[in-house]
């Protein structure tokens, strides 16, 4: 890749990376109940890195960034499949997911689901998915 | 779970501390922690003996999958004890010498070790479980544990080569094993082998009988290396000779053994039964013992007379399920088989064992194993030589060792079959003592003429890579002599073992011939009196195998006894060769690398196969098609849609490409807007601008669009192929549609609509299915996507340089 040299972009990419990131988180917690969830927020998370990597260059994002997608997908995985077997050890079917109402401080009353680490799993294998596809392919010159 | 099942599953549960062992104690050698599972499972079925022996059988239920009838029973009688009785002490003792076998420094002993307990583990399983599936699964896993342990040294080309040759031939026995058992629960409704014994009149009347025998036989004779299957084992010889004493002849070979015993009770009494067991049994015995003549190689010679024994054992259970077909005969006459069968089951294990230790001795203590270097050993390694001596002599059927006993009582029962009256036996029965005999003949031989190259003659250090050839360290003898003692004392006192094993075993392979309380006479004897005919045909074995032994010099020298190559060695390698090149030639006229080829296969076949369907069920059928007025704008967005797909096929340039290929996407976007699906329509362009970002990374690499010439007859083939396409999605989810219009059905997302807040506690439908209602498919989309990944990474990090054949 050559090495980019674009101000205006660069400038932009700080402003905006901040918002898509929290907006990413902000669709992975609020899928339950409205439009979201960790496939869409995993993808936005992916996409918000991406224009980093387009705007900087992949080498110098490779220093800050130093994560080994192909485990980040180890992890989802685990995580996804791990929830499932929770419900199990209770005497339930597997993948059977949980939720329930709590007062808890600051917050007020939260709805916390056991679908949420499940869902946090596809987010983490969707993120690393797109990313580990697509800096493979960009990295490879030959 | 019961204390059984943990048992079984016990040397699993060892098998994963083995490498923490192996990393942290280095100090120790592994074998010594390993050691303590087998020794404390074989008291633990020590234990058993009392109560098998009474005519007892012990059966705990686990249930595995019931609703599909596999469930995971353990069923311990005089049959299954005698098995796990072997598994666990043969399994101890070889153990214990492996500890001196395989250095500590240089050996990885974590994966011998844990492939070692896994095959325990499973061999138990195959041996104590009632349920067919239960077996299978336990059964491929002992094929998987061989393999590995053949291919133990995975350096040398000859172990894979073996390892391979192995798989192949038992998985290929094992999957029709696993339709034989599909057919047996078709016919009796059952996969648990007491209700298909209870149930054998219907099995018997079934007219899948023949078919599910054969492939439960294929299965049998695969495993226990009957011909003509028996290639695998001599090449199994590569793996070390510890496991050689274990699987390749005291244990995993026997499965096949076991597995005719155990089903004797179903399928024995058939002629066919009868027929193609003692045939494959006698042809593999000779086969085996006349190929170990040819053999140089002191493994080699061993592989093959354990072909041999192993067909002798397969004969005698053959013609002893004529006892099935005589309900109340005379048991004496027929039971005889099954008797010198478990006997010699036992004796095979015990001498059998020695002898692969002894071997392994010498290769350990000379550095080879060819019989043309070695000799003149007995004065050196004079322990090893007692023991191979006994073992030897025991396998040739000389008194006072087992193997004579056994050996006689197999002729016994060989002689028997010309009395059945039954199966035509009354014009060939006399053919069948007549091959036994030859067989021994050969046996004979081969034990004589292995003793004699191995011990006797002249040592000759110059042929030997070794300087200073001595006799093993004791540690290692421990083993051998253990079942060097057995062999005497066996062979001495052979009623020790009447009552306590042999007797319940044969009630187990032969059940319901005796009424309850009653017991089959076991008295094992040594002299039957200067008539009997098994005196003279041991006699007549003995002077025939010397007499070819003292004219050994003669035909020492043909091309019978140069070649070492079993024949079906060749047909194995065609064979392989041509799977391979076919399969190549397959995979290359339709794998052309080139996407749009792929596309055309895919859309291809899905227009025939919908068009198939439509036309077969006289559709489309589209009556009335009720649908809600569609606004101006959208007409317009569609229209735009359609304008940018269609610009594509005529674009040059690749940036237009991108666009274009982004306008009909996002306008897909825009559609789930409208359309009042934000889930979607967020998915959607998330994607496309992923992959817009993609193609911006990877649109330096790409080489320039080049204008390719297609030929006008295939531009128009490719453009029906895209007409037809559409056309027939089109045509099915109108058809889909009306049909769901005119018989009313409801659709399913009513139900998630209504039930998404109850049962899962979410307002967003798609989330909750995503999560909740379908979530299995959710999880294994999931780990779809990450195997691409894993794909795409490795095609491209690892791929290929040159211009490898793949």
């Amino acid at each position: 890749m050559k090495k980019p040299n674009n101000m205006m972009l660069q400038t932009l990419t700080r402003l905006i990376i901040l918002i898509v990131l929290s907006f990413s988180i902000y669709l992975l917690l609020a899928g339950h109940n409205s439009p979201g969830g960790g496939f869409i927020g995993g993808l936005m998370t992916a996409s918000a890195i991406l224009i980093l990597y387009l705007s900087f260059g992949l080498n110098s994002i490779k220093k800050v960034i130093r994560l080994d997608y192909i485990k980040i997908i180890g992890i989802g995985l685990l995580f996804a499949s791990v929830t499932g077997v929770v419900s199990m050890v209770f005497g339930f079917p597997y993948l059977k997911q949980f939720f329930d109402y709590f007062r808890l401080p600051i917050l007020g009353e939260v709805e916390l689901t056991t679908a949420l680490p499940f869902d946090l799993g596809v987010y983490f294998v969707v993120l690393a998915s797109a990313l580990a596809i697509i800096l493979t392919i960009a990295e490879d010159d030959k | 779970m019961t204390l059984l099942h943990w048992a079984v599953l016990s040397p699993f549960i060892a098998a994963i501390l083995i490498p923490f062992l192996y990393k942290y104690l280095k100090r120790i050698h592994t074998g010594w922690f390993v050691l303590i599972l087998p020794l404390v499972l074989f008291i633990y079925f020590l234990s058993f003996i009392p109560r098998t022996s009474s005519g007892e059988a012990i059966l705990n239920n686990l249930d595995w999958v019931p609703s599909l009838g596999i469930n995971f029973n353990v069923y311990v009688d005089g049959l299954s004890l005698l098995f796990a009785l072997l598994i666990t002490g043969i399994g101890a003792l070889v153990v214990l010498y492996s500890i001196y076998y395989l250095s500590k420094r240089k050996e990885k002993l974590n994966n011998f070790y844990v492939y070692l307990l896994m095959f325990m583990g499973a061999m138990l399983g195959v041996v104590l479980s009632d349920n067919l599936i239960v077996i299978y699964v336990f059964w491929e896993v002992t094929s998987i544990a061989s393999s590995l342990l053949i291919s133990y040294w995975y350096t040398r080309e000859k172990s894979i080569y073996g390892a391979q040759k192995s798989m192949y031939i038992t998985v290929f026995g094992g999957l029709s094993m696993l339709a034989g058992f599909s057919l047996l629960y078709v016919i009796a409704g059952t996969f648990s082998i007491r209700e298909l014994i209870a149930n054998a009149d219907i099995v018997m009347a079934s007219g899948l009988f023949i078919p599910a025998m054969i492939l439960v036989l294929l299965g049998a004779f695969t495993k226990s290396a009957q011909f003509p299957f028996h290639i695998w084992l001599p090449d199994a010889m590569e793996a070390p000779t510890p496991v050689s004493a274990y699987l390749h002849s005291a244990t995993m070979v026997k499965a096949g053994i076991y597995l005719v015993a155990r089903l004797t009770g179903v399928f024995g009494g058939a002629p066919e039964w009868f027929w193609i067991i003692t045939i494959a049994g006698l042809v593999t015995l000779t086969w085996g013992s006349i190929s170990a003549v040819r053999q140089k190689d002191l493994k080699g010679i061993l592989a093959f007379s354990t072909i041999s024994q192993l067909g002798l054992i397969m004969s005698l259970l053959g013609t002893g399920s004529a006892a099935f077909y005589f309900q109340d005969g005379d048991n004496a006459l027929y039971m005889t088989a099954i008797l010198a069968a478990v006997f010699h089951l036992v004796n095979h294990a015990t001498f059998k064992g020695s002898l692969f230790m002894a071997a392994g001795i010498v290769d350990h203590e000379t550095g080879t194993r060819d019989i043309r270097k070695l000799g003149g050993l007995m004065t050196i390694m004079p322990i090893t030589a007692t023991i191979s001596l006994i073992g030897l002599a025991s396998m040739a059927g000389l008194p006072p060792f087992n193997g004579f006993l056994s050996k006689e009582m197999f002729l016994t029962g060989m002689l028997n079959v010309t009395e059945y009256g039954i199966f035509h036996l009354e014009t060939f029965g006399f053919i069948i003592p007549i091959i036994a005999w030859i067989a021994s003949v050969f046996t004979f031989l081969y034990c004589i003429l292995m003793f004699s190259k191995t011990f006797m003659g002249k040592f000759d250090s110059s042929k030997l890579k070794v300087q200073h050839v001595h006799e093993a360290p004791i540690g290692m003898l421990i083993s051998p002599i253990i079942l060097a003692v057995l062999v005497v004392v066996f062979g001495l006192f052979p009623n020790l073992l009447a009552y306590s094993i042999i007797e319940p075993a044969m009630a187990a392979i032969a059940p319901g011939i005796l009424s309850p309380g009653e017991f089959f006479d076991v008295h094992i004897t040594h002299w039957h009196g200067f008539l009997a005919p098994e005196l003279w045909m041991t006699i007549g074995v003995v002077v025939l195998g010397v007499i070819l032994f003292m004219t050994f010099k003669k035909w020492e020298n043909t091309a019978f006894y140069r070649g070492e190559r079993d024949l079906f060695n060749y047909a194995y390698d065609y064979g392989y060769d041509g799977l391979v090149k076919g399969s190549q030639w397959l995979t290359r006229i339709q794998m052309t690398g080139r996407l749009r080829d792929y596309f055309i296969y895919m859309c291809t076949f899905i227009i025939l196969i919908m068009a198939y369907t439509m036309y077969r069920y006289n559709l489309p059928a589209i009556q009335s098609l009720d649908l809600s007025p569609v606004p101006i704008y959208v007409w317009f967005v569609i229209a735009v849609f359609i304008g940018s797909v269609i610009v594509i096929p005529f674009i040059n340039n690749r940036v237009a490409l991108i666009i274009a290929t982004s306008v009909s996407g996002f306008i897909v976007a825009l559609l789930f807007v409208l359309f009042r699906a934000p889930d979607l329509a967020l998915t959607q362009l998330l994607i496309e601008t992923v992959s817009v970002i993609l193609f911006m990374l990877v649109f330096y690499h790409l080489p320039k669009l080049k204008k390719v010439k297609t030929p006008p007859k295939l531009k128009a083939v490719k453009l029906i192929i895209s007409i037809g396409f559409g056309l027939i999605i089109t045509l099915g989810s109108l058809s889909a549609f009306s049909l769901g219009q005119e018989a009313n059905y409801s659709s399913i997302s009513e139900y998630y609509t209504e039930n998404a807040k109850e049962e899962a506690g979410g307002y967003n439908i798609v989330n909750v299915i995503l999560v909740d209602f379908r979530g299995l498919d959710t999880m294994l989309e999931v780990l779809v996507v990450a195997l691409a990944v894993l794909t795409v990474v490795s095609l491209i990090r690892l791929r290929f340089k040159g211009s490898e054949d793949v």
